[in-house]
Protein backbone atom coordinates (compact mmCIF):
# COMPACT_ATOMS: atom_id res chain seq x y z
CA UNK A 1 0.00 0.00 0.00
CA UNK A 2 1.54 3.66 -0.94
CA UNK A 3 1.29 6.02 1.74
CA UNK A 4 -1.46 8.45 -0.06
CA UNK A 5 -3.82 5.16 0.36
CA UNK A 6 -2.83 4.47 3.77
CA UNK A 7 -3.28 8.13 5.07
CA UNK A 8 -6.81 8.34 2.92
CA UNK A 9 -7.64 5.00 4.78
CA UNK A 10 -6.58 6.29 8.39
CA UNK A 11 -7.45 9.95 8.46
CA UNK A 12 -10.77 10.35 9.67
CA UNK A 13 -9.59 8.12 12.76
CA UNK A 14 -6.60 10.25 13.66
CA UNK A 15 -8.99 13.19 12.82
CA UNK A 16 -11.48 11.46 15.83
CA UNK A 17 -8.32 10.62 17.98
CA UNK A 18 -6.91 14.46 17.60
CA UNK A 19 -9.96 15.76 18.61
CA UNK A 20 -10.57 13.47 21.21
CA UNK A 21 -7.28 14.40 23.03
CA UNK A 22 -8.31 17.81 22.86
CA UNK A 23 -11.08 16.80 25.86
CA UNK A 24 -9.91 13.64 26.69
CA UNK A 25 -12.01 13.91 29.94
CA UNK A 26 -15.48 13.23 28.49
CA UNK A 27 -16.92 9.82 28.49
CA UNK A 28 -16.80 8.64 24.86
CA UNK A 29 -13.34 10.41 24.44
CA UNK A 30 -11.76 8.45 27.03
CA UNK A 31 -13.20 4.97 25.53
CA UNK A 32 -12.15 5.82 21.98
CA UNK A 33 -8.81 6.25 23.22
CA UNK A 34 -8.41 3.22 24.91
CA UNK A 35 -10.22 0.95 22.07
CA UNK A 36 -7.82 3.04 19.47
CA UNK A 37 -4.51 2.90 21.12
CA UNK A 38 -3.25 -0.49 19.87
CA UNK A 39 -4.35 0.23 16.39
CA UNK A 40 -2.75 3.37 16.40
CA UNK A 41 0.74 1.71 17.22
CA UNK A 42 0.04 -0.82 14.99
CA UNK A 43 -0.30 1.88 12.49
CA UNK A 44 3.03 3.53 13.35
CA UNK A 45 4.89 0.51 13.34
CA UNK A 46 3.88 -0.05 9.51
CA UNK A 47 4.37 3.39 8.49
CA UNK A 48 7.78 2.75 9.59
CA UNK A 49 8.03 -0.56 8.31
CA UNK A 50 7.27 0.82 5.31
CA UNK A 51 9.88 3.43 5.01
CA UNK A 52 6.62 5.94 4.67
CA UNK A 53 7.77 9.45 4.84
CA UNK A 54 8.95 10.70 8.04
CA UNK A 55 6.88 13.88 8.37
CA UNK A 56 4.27 11.38 8.70
CA UNK A 57 6.29 8.72 10.97
CA UNK A 58 6.67 12.39 13.30
CA UNK A 59 3.15 12.73 13.23
CA UNK A 60 2.00 9.50 14.25
CA UNK A 61 4.70 9.01 16.97
CA UNK A 62 3.92 12.19 18.40
CA UNK A 63 0.11 10.95 18.04
CA UNK A 64 0.78 7.88 19.88
CA UNK A 65 3.16 9.71 22.74
CA UNK A 66 0.12 12.46 23.55
CA UNK A 67 -2.40 8.77 23.63
CA UNK A 68 -0.20 6.99 25.90
CA UNK A 69 0.76 10.06 28.38
CA UNK A 70 -3.33 10.50 28.32
CA UNK A 71 -3.51 6.88 29.25
CA UNK A 72 -0.92 6.52 31.95
CA UNK A 73 -1.93 9.75 33.36
CA UNK A 74 -4.70 8.23 35.55
CA UNK A 75 -2.29 6.25 36.80
CA UNK A 76 -0.08 8.59 38.01
CA UNK A 77 -2.98 10.81 39.66
CA UNK A 78 -4.97 8.07 41.46
CA UNK A 79 -2.10 5.86 42.90
CA UNK A 80 -1.55 7.43 46.30
CA UNK A 81 -3.50 5.53 48.93
CA UNK A 82 -3.62 7.20 52.30
CA UNK A 83 -4.22 4.42 54.07
CA UNK A 84 -2.07 1.52 52.89
CA UNK A 85 0.38 4.36 53.23
CA UNK A 86 0.49 5.01 57.16
CA UNK A 87 -0.15 1.24 57.40
CA UNK A 88 2.67 -0.15 55.66
CA UNK A 89 4.54 1.44 53.32
CA UNK A 90 5.87 3.75 55.51
CA UNK A 91 7.03 1.59 58.26
CA UNK A 92 8.00 -1.10 56.04
CA UNK A 93 10.29 1.96 54.40
CA UNK A 94 11.57 2.44 57.60
CA UNK A 95 12.62 -0.76 58.10
CA UNK A 96 14.13 -1.51 54.68
CA UNK A 97 16.38 1.86 55.43
CA UNK A 98 16.91 0.31 59.10
CA UNK A 99 20.70 0.37 59.09
CA UNK A 100 20.26 3.90 57.79
CA UNK A 101 18.09 5.34 59.84
CA UNK A 102 20.35 3.68 62.53
CA UNK A 103 23.27 5.65 61.54
CA UNK A 104 21.18 8.46 61.41
CA UNK A 105 20.27 8.46 64.81
CA UNK A 106 23.97 7.78 65.79
CA UNK A 107 25.19 10.82 63.78
CA UNK A 108 22.44 12.97 65.71
CA UNK A 109 22.65 11.95 69.04
CA UNK A 110 26.01 11.06 69.49
CA UNK A 111 27.31 14.45 68.89
CA UNK A 112 24.12 16.00 70.50
CA UNK A 113 24.97 14.20 73.78
CA UNK A 114 28.86 15.24 73.39
CA UNK A 115 28.06 18.69 72.80
CA UNK A 116 25.14 18.73 75.89
CA UNK A 117 27.60 17.05 78.07
CA UNK A 118 30.27 19.57 77.27
CA UNK A 119 27.68 23.01 78.02
CA UNK A 120 25.77 21.15 80.85
CA UNK A 121 29.56 21.22 82.97
CA UNK A 122 31.27 24.23 80.99
CA UNK A 123 29.31 27.73 81.24
CA UNK A 124 31.30 29.15 78.59
CA UNK A 125 30.78 25.96 76.08
CA UNK A 126 27.60 27.48 74.80
CA UNK A 127 29.22 30.13 73.34
CA UNK A 128 31.32 28.56 70.94
CA UNK A 129 27.63 27.27 68.82
CA UNK A 130 25.76 29.54 69.43
CA UNK A 131 26.38 33.89 69.69
CA UNK A 132 25.89 35.67 72.39
CA UNK A 133 22.42 37.11 71.62
CA UNK A 134 21.02 33.76 70.84
CA UNK A 135 22.02 32.47 74.36
CA UNK A 136 20.28 35.52 75.88
CA UNK A 137 17.14 34.85 73.53
CA UNK A 138 17.01 30.90 74.63
CA UNK A 139 17.58 32.17 78.38
CA UNK A 140 14.59 34.46 78.66
CA UNK A 141 12.01 32.14 76.92
CA UNK A 142 12.71 29.34 79.14
CA UNK A 143 13.77 31.54 82.23
CA UNK A 144 11.24 30.03 84.82
CA UNK A 145 10.31 33.63 86.19
CA UNK A 146 9.66 35.11 83.07
CA UNK A 147 7.21 32.38 82.87
CA UNK A 148 5.52 32.84 85.85
CA UNK A 149 4.80 36.52 85.07
CA UNK A 150 4.08 35.69 81.42
CA UNK A 151 0.48 34.85 80.16
CA UNK A 152 -0.84 32.50 78.50
CA UNK A 153 -0.30 32.92 74.91
CA UNK A 154 -2.54 33.90 72.00
CA UNK A 155 -4.16 31.73 69.74
CA UNK A 156 -3.02 33.77 67.07
CA UNK A 157 0.36 33.85 67.90
CA UNK A 158 -0.12 30.29 67.70
CA UNK A 159 -0.97 29.97 64.00
CA UNK A 160 2.38 32.62 63.58
CA UNK A 161 4.18 29.48 64.71
CA UNK A 162 2.62 26.86 63.13
CA UNK A 163 3.35 28.32 59.57
CA UNK A 164 7.44 29.04 61.16
CA UNK A 165 7.74 25.31 62.39
CA UNK A 166 6.42 23.92 59.04
CA UNK A 167 8.76 26.35 56.62
CA UNK A 168 11.46 25.82 58.69
CA UNK A 169 11.66 22.03 60.04
CA UNK A 170 10.67 20.75 56.60
CA UNK A 171 12.97 22.89 54.95
CA UNK A 172 15.36 21.46 57.78
CA UNK A 173 14.40 18.12 56.72
CA UNK A 174 14.45 18.19 53.03
CA UNK A 175 17.73 19.75 52.81
CA UNK A 176 18.80 16.86 54.89
CA UNK A 177 17.67 14.70 52.33
CA UNK A 178 19.14 16.69 49.56
CA UNK A 179 22.52 16.90 50.79
CA UNK A 180 23.05 12.62 50.55
CA UNK A 181 23.12 13.50 46.61
CA UNK A 182 26.64 15.42 47.82
CA UNK A 183 28.08 11.29 48.79
CA UNK A 184 26.33 11.55 51.73
CA UNK A 185 27.98 14.41 53.10
CA UNK A 186 25.43 17.00 53.17
CA UNK A 187 23.09 14.92 55.04
CA UNK A 188 26.43 14.56 57.68
CA UNK A 189 26.45 17.92 57.58
CA UNK A 190 22.74 18.62 58.53
CA UNK A 191 22.53 15.87 61.25
CA UNK A 192 25.49 17.15 62.68
CA UNK A 193 25.02 20.48 63.15
CA UNK A 194 21.44 19.72 63.93
CA UNK A 195 22.95 17.36 67.27
CA UNK A 196 25.24 19.65 68.26
CA UNK A 197 22.58 22.72 68.22
CA UNK A 198 20.25 20.68 69.92
CA UNK A 199 22.05 19.19 72.51
CA UNK A 200 23.84 22.25 73.06
CA UNK A 201 21.35 24.10 73.91
CA UNK A 202 19.61 21.47 76.11
CA UNK A 203 22.46 21.05 78.12
CA UNK A 204 23.02 25.01 78.79
CA UNK A 205 19.26 24.78 79.64
CA UNK A 206 19.73 21.89 82.23
CA UNK A 207 22.73 23.89 83.86
CA UNK A 208 20.86 26.59 84.45
CA UNK A 209 18.15 24.17 86.16
CA UNK A 210 15.41 25.68 83.43
CA UNK A 211 14.33 21.85 83.40
CA UNK A 212 10.64 22.54 84.47
CA UNK A 213 10.45 25.26 81.33
CA UNK A 214 12.39 23.64 78.75
CA UNK A 215 11.84 19.33 79.01
CA UNK A 216 7.87 19.65 78.98
CA UNK A 217 7.97 21.59 76.00
CA UNK A 218 10.01 20.29 73.81
CA UNK A 219 8.99 16.31 75.16
CA UNK A 220 6.16 16.06 72.86
CA UNK A 221 6.33 17.62 69.47
CA UNK A 222 10.43 16.21 69.71
CA UNK A 223 8.89 12.68 69.72
CA UNK A 224 7.96 13.33 65.85
CA UNK A 225 10.19 16.15 65.33
CA UNK A 226 13.64 14.35 66.09
CA UNK A 227 12.42 10.92 64.71
CA UNK A 228 11.43 12.58 61.57
CA UNK A 229 14.66 14.31 61.32
CA UNK A 230 16.39 11.01 61.56
CA UNK A 231 14.23 9.68 58.70
CA UNK A 232 15.59 12.48 56.19
CA UNK A 233 18.90 11.39 57.37
CA UNK A 234 18.33 7.88 56.46
CA UNK A 235 16.88 8.86 53.41
CA UNK A 236 19.98 11.30 52.19
CA UNK A 237 22.35 8.66 53.34
CA UNK A 238 20.50 6.07 51.48
CA UNK A 239 20.63 8.28 48.16
CA UNK A 240 24.82 8.84 49.72
CA UNK A 241 25.49 4.98 49.74
CA UNK A 242 23.87 4.42 46.12
CA UNK A 243 26.76 6.26 44.51
CA UNK A 244 29.57 5.18 47.01
CA UNK A 245 28.51 1.20 46.68
CA UNK A 246 26.08 0.63 44.23
CA UNK A 247 26.96 -2.92 44.13
CA UNK A 248 25.67 -4.86 41.20
CA UNK A 249 24.05 -2.10 39.82
CA UNK A 250 25.82 0.70 38.03
CA UNK A 251 26.39 3.97 39.81
CA UNK A 252 23.30 5.68 37.78
CA UNK A 253 21.18 2.63 38.03
CA UNK A 254 22.17 2.62 41.95
CA UNK A 255 20.94 6.36 42.80
CA UNK A 256 17.74 5.69 40.27
CA UNK A 257 16.91 2.67 42.26
CA UNK A 258 17.61 4.69 45.43
CA UNK A 259 15.65 7.55 44.37
CA UNK A 260 12.32 5.42 43.58
CA UNK A 261 13.23 3.62 47.25
CA UNK A 262 13.03 7.05 49.70
CA UNK A 263 9.98 8.07 48.04
CA UNK A 264 7.51 6.37 50.96
CA UNK A 265 10.48 8.32 53.59
CA UNK A 266 9.96 11.47 52.02
CA UNK A 267 5.78 11.61 52.25
CA UNK A 268 6.41 9.83 55.81
CA UNK A 269 8.68 13.16 56.66
CA UNK A 270 6.65 15.69 55.35
CA UNK A 271 3.46 13.74 57.19
CA UNK A 272 5.34 13.83 60.62
CA UNK A 273 6.67 17.10 60.48
CA UNK A 274 3.57 18.59 59.64
CA UNK A 275 2.33 16.38 63.00
CA UNK A 276 5.38 17.99 64.96
CA UNK A 277 4.26 21.43 64.09
CA UNK A 278 0.93 21.15 65.10
CA UNK A 279 2.10 19.69 68.49
CA UNK A 280 4.86 22.69 68.94
CA UNK A 281 2.42 25.00 67.63
CA UNK A 282 -0.95 24.39 70.05
CA UNK A 283 0.24 21.70 72.65
CA UNK A 284 3.99 22.56 73.84
CA UNK A 285 3.14 26.19 73.61
CA UNK A 286 0.54 25.72 76.38
CA UNK A 287 1.71 26.75 79.45
CA UNK A 288 -1.13 26.69 81.61
CA UNK A 289 -1.17 22.63 81.93
CA UNK A 290 0.59 20.96 84.35
CA UNK A 291 4.16 19.69 84.02
CA UNK A 292 2.87 15.98 84.50
CA UNK A 293 0.05 16.05 81.96
CA UNK A 294 2.94 17.63 79.38
CA UNK A 295 5.62 14.83 80.09
CA UNK A 296 2.68 12.19 80.29
CA UNK A 297 1.59 12.49 76.94
CA UNK A 298 5.24 13.15 75.64
CA UNK A 299 5.77 10.00 76.75
CA UNK A 300 2.90 8.23 75.28
CA UNK A 301 3.87 9.98 72.64
CA UNK A 302 7.15 9.09 71.83
CA UNK A 303 5.96 5.34 72.88
CA UNK A 304 3.66 5.74 69.78
CA UNK A 305 6.23 7.12 67.29
CA UNK A 306 8.39 4.08 68.21
CA UNK A 307 6.07 1.57 68.48
CA UNK A 308 5.10 2.89 64.48
CA UNK A 309 8.30 3.01 63.48
CA UNK A 310 9.87 -0.23 64.45
CA UNK A 311 6.37 -2.12 63.25
CA UNK A 312 7.45 -2.32 59.58
CA UNK A 313 9.42 -5.37 60.03
CA UNK A 314 5.55 -7.44 60.00
CA UNK A 315 5.08 -5.91 56.25
CA UNK A 316 8.21 -7.46 54.65
CA UNK A 317 7.38 -10.37 52.53
CA UNK A 318 10.38 -13.66 53.21
CA UNK B 1 26.53 11.22 17.48
CA UNK B 2 24.84 14.44 18.74
CA UNK B 3 20.98 13.48 18.65
CA UNK B 4 18.47 14.55 21.18
CA UNK B 5 16.27 11.33 20.01
CA UNK B 6 15.25 9.33 22.96
CA UNK B 7 13.41 5.99 21.99
CA UNK B 8 11.90 3.83 24.42
CA UNK B 9 9.96 0.64 23.98
CA UNK B 10 6.22 0.89 25.07
CA UNK B 11 3.53 -1.38 25.84
CA UNK B 12 2.28 -1.16 22.65
CA UNK B 13 4.61 -3.20 21.18
CA UNK B 14 6.67 -0.20 19.21
CA UNK B 15 9.44 2.03 19.87
CA UNK B 16 8.19 6.02 20.82
CA UNK B 17 10.58 8.90 20.49
CA UNK B 18 10.80 12.12 21.66
CA UNK B 19 13.13 14.75 21.94
CA UNK B 20 15.04 15.70 25.22
CA UNK B 21 15.29 19.20 25.58
CA UNK B 22 18.59 21.07 26.48
CA UNK B 23 19.93 23.33 29.11
CA UNK B 24 18.70 26.64 27.06
CA UNK B 25 14.66 25.84 26.50
CA UNK B 26 15.31 24.64 30.24
CA UNK B 27 16.87 27.40 31.99
CA UNK B 28 14.14 29.64 29.85
CA UNK B 29 10.97 27.65 31.66
CA UNK B 30 12.91 28.02 34.72
CA UNK B 31 13.21 31.76 34.65
CA UNK B 32 9.69 32.06 33.85
CA UNK B 33 8.83 29.85 36.75
CA UNK B 34 10.98 31.69 39.12
CA UNK B 35 9.26 35.21 38.12
CA UNK B 36 5.90 33.63 38.40
CA UNK B 37 7.15 32.50 41.82
CA UNK B 38 8.11 36.06 42.87
CA UNK B 39 5.21 37.70 41.65
CA UNK B 40 3.26 35.18 44.13
CA UNK B 41 5.08 35.83 47.00
CA UNK B 42 5.12 39.90 46.44
CA UNK B 43 1.20 39.67 46.30
CA UNK B 44 1.20 36.91 49.23
CA UNK B 45 2.85 40.25 51.20
CA UNK B 46 0.39 42.53 50.00
CA UNK B 47 -2.12 40.17 50.94
CA UNK B 48 -0.57 39.41 54.48
CA UNK B 49 0.27 43.26 55.74
CA UNK B 50 -3.17 44.39 56.70
CA UNK B 51 -3.42 41.23 58.99
CA UNK B 52 -1.79 40.90 62.07
CA UNK B 53 2.36 39.68 60.72
CA UNK B 54 2.60 38.15 63.69
CA UNK B 55 -0.55 36.53 64.26
CA UNK B 56 -2.34 34.41 61.53
CA UNK B 57 -1.38 36.26 58.54
CA UNK B 58 1.96 35.70 59.11
CA UNK B 59 1.49 31.99 59.85
CA UNK B 60 -0.24 31.75 56.34
CA UNK B 61 2.22 33.84 54.38
CA UNK B 62 5.36 31.29 56.03
CA UNK B 63 2.83 28.12 54.91
CA UNK B 64 2.52 29.16 51.68
CA UNK B 65 6.45 30.69 51.27
CA UNK B 66 7.13 27.11 52.20
CA UNK B 67 4.51 25.78 49.52
CA UNK B 68 6.21 28.18 46.58
CA UNK B 69 9.63 27.29 47.63
CA UNK B 70 9.52 23.85 47.14
CA UNK B 71 5.99 21.97 46.44
CA UNK B 72 5.24 25.15 42.91
CA UNK B 73 6.90 22.67 40.59
CA UNK B 74 5.63 19.36 42.28
CA UNK B 75 1.99 21.05 42.10
CA UNK B 76 2.49 21.87 38.30
CA UNK B 77 4.33 18.36 37.22
CA UNK B 78 1.69 16.04 39.09
CA UNK B 79 -1.43 18.00 38.48
CA UNK B 80 -0.99 19.68 34.70
CA UNK B 81 0.81 16.93 32.89
CA UNK B 82 4.34 17.26 33.55
CA UNK B 83 4.34 21.02 33.19
CA UNK B 84 4.85 23.94 34.90
CA UNK B 85 3.81 26.77 33.80
CA UNK B 86 7.42 27.90 32.11
CA UNK B 87 7.89 24.66 30.67
CA UNK B 88 4.15 25.15 29.16
CA UNK B 89 5.37 28.33 27.60
CA UNK B 90 8.43 26.41 26.22
CA UNK B 91 6.29 23.60 25.30
CA UNK B 92 8.41 21.23 27.18
CA UNK B 93 7.17 18.46 30.14
CA UNK B 94 8.64 16.21 32.80
CA UNK B 95 8.12 13.14 31.73
CA UNK B 96 9.39 9.60 33.75
CA UNK B 97 11.86 7.64 31.57
CA UNK B 98 9.72 5.59 30.22
CA UNK B 99 7.70 8.75 28.64
CA UNK B 100 5.15 8.12 31.31
CA UNK B 101 3.73 11.36 32.79
CA UNK B 102 5.67 12.47 36.08
CA UNK B 103 4.33 10.93 39.19
CA UNK B 104 3.87 12.09 42.39
CA UNK B 105 7.04 10.62 44.49
CA UNK B 106 9.04 11.02 41.00
CA UNK B 107 8.30 14.77 40.76
CA UNK B 108 8.86 15.32 44.89
CA UNK B 109 12.46 13.68 44.33
CA UNK B 110 13.31 15.41 41.50
CA UNK B 111 12.54 18.92 42.75
CA UNK B 112 13.75 18.08 46.39
CA UNK B 113 17.20 17.36 44.67
CA UNK B 114 16.86 20.98 43.05
CA UNK B 115 18.78 22.62 46.01
CA UNK B 116 22.07 20.43 44.81
CA UNK B 117 21.68 20.89 41.18
CA UNK B 118 21.49 24.73 42.35
CA UNK B 119 25.10 24.53 43.79
CA UNK B 120 27.52 26.12 44.11
CA UNK B 121 25.66 29.14 42.59
CA UNK B 122 22.66 29.39 39.93
CA UNK B 123 22.20 25.68 38.73
CA UNK B 124 26.28 25.08 37.96
CA UNK B 125 26.06 21.59 39.34
CA UNK B 126 23.03 20.69 37.77
CA UNK B 127 24.06 22.17 34.65
CA UNK B 128 27.29 20.24 34.27
CA UNK B 129 25.40 17.12 34.32
CA UNK B 130 23.35 17.82 32.14
CA UNK B 131 25.82 18.75 29.76
CA UNK B 132 27.70 15.00 30.78
CA UNK B 133 24.49 12.86 29.79
CA UNK B 134 22.96 12.30 26.37
CA UNK B 135 19.68 12.87 27.94
CA UNK B 136 19.96 16.35 29.56
CA UNK B 137 19.50 15.22 33.10
CA UNK B 138 20.09 17.06 36.23
CA UNK B 139 21.07 15.77 39.24
CA UNK B 140 17.79 15.52 40.36
CA UNK B 141 16.55 13.93 37.16
CA UNK B 142 18.93 11.12 37.27
CA UNK B 143 18.07 10.10 40.64
CA UNK B 144 13.92 10.84 40.11
CA UNK B 145 14.40 8.92 36.55
CA UNK B 146 12.58 11.75 34.45
CA UNK B 147 13.74 13.80 31.77
CA UNK B 148 12.03 16.81 30.02
CA UNK B 149 11.18 16.28 26.29
CA UNK B 150 9.69 18.12 23.92
CA UNK B 151 5.98 18.00 23.43
CA UNK B 152 5.40 21.18 20.65
CA UNK B 153 4.25 19.95 17.37
CA UNK B 154 6.00 20.37 14.80
CA UNK B 155 3.50 21.37 11.89
CA UNK B 156 3.46 19.06 9.19
CA UNK B 157 3.73 20.28 5.30
CA UNK B 158 0.65 19.90 3.79
CA UNK B 159 -0.40 18.05 1.65
CA UNK B 160 0.47 18.55 -2.12
CA UNK B 161 -1.85 17.12 -4.37
CA UNK B 162 -0.77 19.58 -7.32
CA UNK B 163 2.42 17.79 -8.09
CA UNK B 164 1.61 15.38 -11.22
CA UNK B 165 3.55 12.64 -9.83
CA UNK B 166 6.00 11.11 -12.76
CA UNK B 167 7.30 7.45 -11.71
CA UNK B 168 11.39 7.50 -11.57
CA UNK B 169 13.16 6.05 -14.29
CA UNK B 170 14.99 3.67 -12.54
CA UNK B 171 14.11 1.45 -9.33
CA UNK B 172 15.39 2.79 -5.80
CA UNK B 173 15.81 1.22 -2.45
CA UNK B 174 12.94 2.37 0.62
CA UNK B 175 15.78 4.47 2.11
CA UNK B 176 16.43 6.22 -1.13
CA UNK B 177 12.56 6.70 -1.94
CA UNK B 178 12.40 8.02 1.70
CA UNK B 179 15.15 10.68 0.90
CA UNK B 180 13.23 11.74 -2.16
CA UNK B 181 10.18 12.34 -0.27
CA UNK B 182 11.43 13.70 2.55
CA UNK B 183 12.77 15.99 -0.83
CA UNK B 184 9.77 16.75 -1.52
CA UNK B 185 8.08 17.36 2.41
CA UNK B 186 10.99 19.84 3.07
CA UNK B 187 10.82 21.82 -0.14
CA UNK B 188 8.86 24.82 1.61
CA UNK B 189 11.30 25.08 4.49
CA UNK B 190 14.19 25.12 1.43
CA UNK B 191 15.06 27.89 -0.65
CA UNK B 192 15.15 27.57 -4.32
CA UNK B 193 18.65 27.73 -4.93
CA UNK B 194 19.59 25.14 -2.21
CA UNK B 195 16.83 22.63 -3.40
CA UNK B 196 18.66 22.81 -7.16
CA UNK B 197 22.25 22.42 -5.19
CA UNK B 198 20.59 18.96 -3.69
CA UNK B 199 18.79 18.03 -7.16
CA UNK B 200 22.58 18.41 -8.74
CA UNK B 201 23.88 15.53 -6.60
CA UNK B 202 21.09 13.59 -8.32
CA UNK B 203 22.20 14.64 -12.23
CA UNK B 204 23.48 11.62 -12.79
CA UNK B 205 20.24 9.71 -12.26
CA UNK B 206 17.53 12.37 -13.48
CA UNK B 207 19.51 14.14 -16.17
CA UNK B 208 18.03 17.18 -15.34
CA UNK B 209 19.59 20.55 -13.83
CA UNK B 210 18.54 23.16 -12.05
CA UNK B 211 14.80 24.03 -11.71
CA UNK B 212 14.00 21.01 -14.21
CA UNK B 213 16.09 18.73 -11.83
CA UNK B 214 14.05 19.76 -8.51
CA UNK B 215 10.63 19.72 -10.49
CA UNK B 216 11.10 16.00 -11.60
CA UNK B 217 12.15 14.79 -7.61
CA UNK B 218 9.15 16.38 -6.87
CA UNK B 219 7.26 14.61 -9.26
CA UNK B 220 9.18 11.39 -8.44
CA UNK B 221 8.82 12.16 -4.79
CA UNK B 222 4.42 12.25 -5.42
CA UNK B 223 4.56 8.65 -7.20
CA UNK B 224 6.31 7.33 -4.08
CA UNK B 225 4.02 8.78 -2.31
CA UNK B 226 1.09 6.91 -4.22
CA UNK B 227 -0.38 9.95 -5.55
CA UNK B 228 -1.83 8.83 -9.33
Amino acid sequence: MKQHEFEAEHRALWQRIDAALQQPAKDDNAQLLAEQYLGLCQQLAIAKERMYDSALVEQLNNRVLDLYRELYRYRAESRFNFYAFVKRDFPLAIYRHRYFVLVAFLLLVVPGLVAGTWTYFDDEAIYSVLDSSQVRQMERIYDPEARKIGREREADTDIFMFGFYIKNNIGIAFRCFAGGLLLGVGTLFVLLFNGIFMGSIAGHLTRLDYVDTFYPFVIGHGSFELTAIVFSGAAGLRLGYAILHPGQLSRLDGLRQAGREVVPMLYGIVLMLTIAAVLEAFWSSSSSLPIAVKYTVGALLWGLVLLYSFSGSRHESR
Amino acid sequence: MLDTRYRVEIPGGIHLEAQVVGPVARAFALAIDTVIGAILIFLLTLAAIPLNFGGMGGGLFLLMLFVIEWLYPVLFEVLARGQTPGKKMLGIAVVNDDLSPVTLGTSLVRNLLRTVDFLPLFYLAGLVTMLSNRRFQRLGDLAAGTLVVSISKSARPAAMDDIPPLAPAIALSRGEQTAIVDFLQRSSQLSQPRQQELAAILEGITHEAGEDGVERLHRNGAWYLGMR
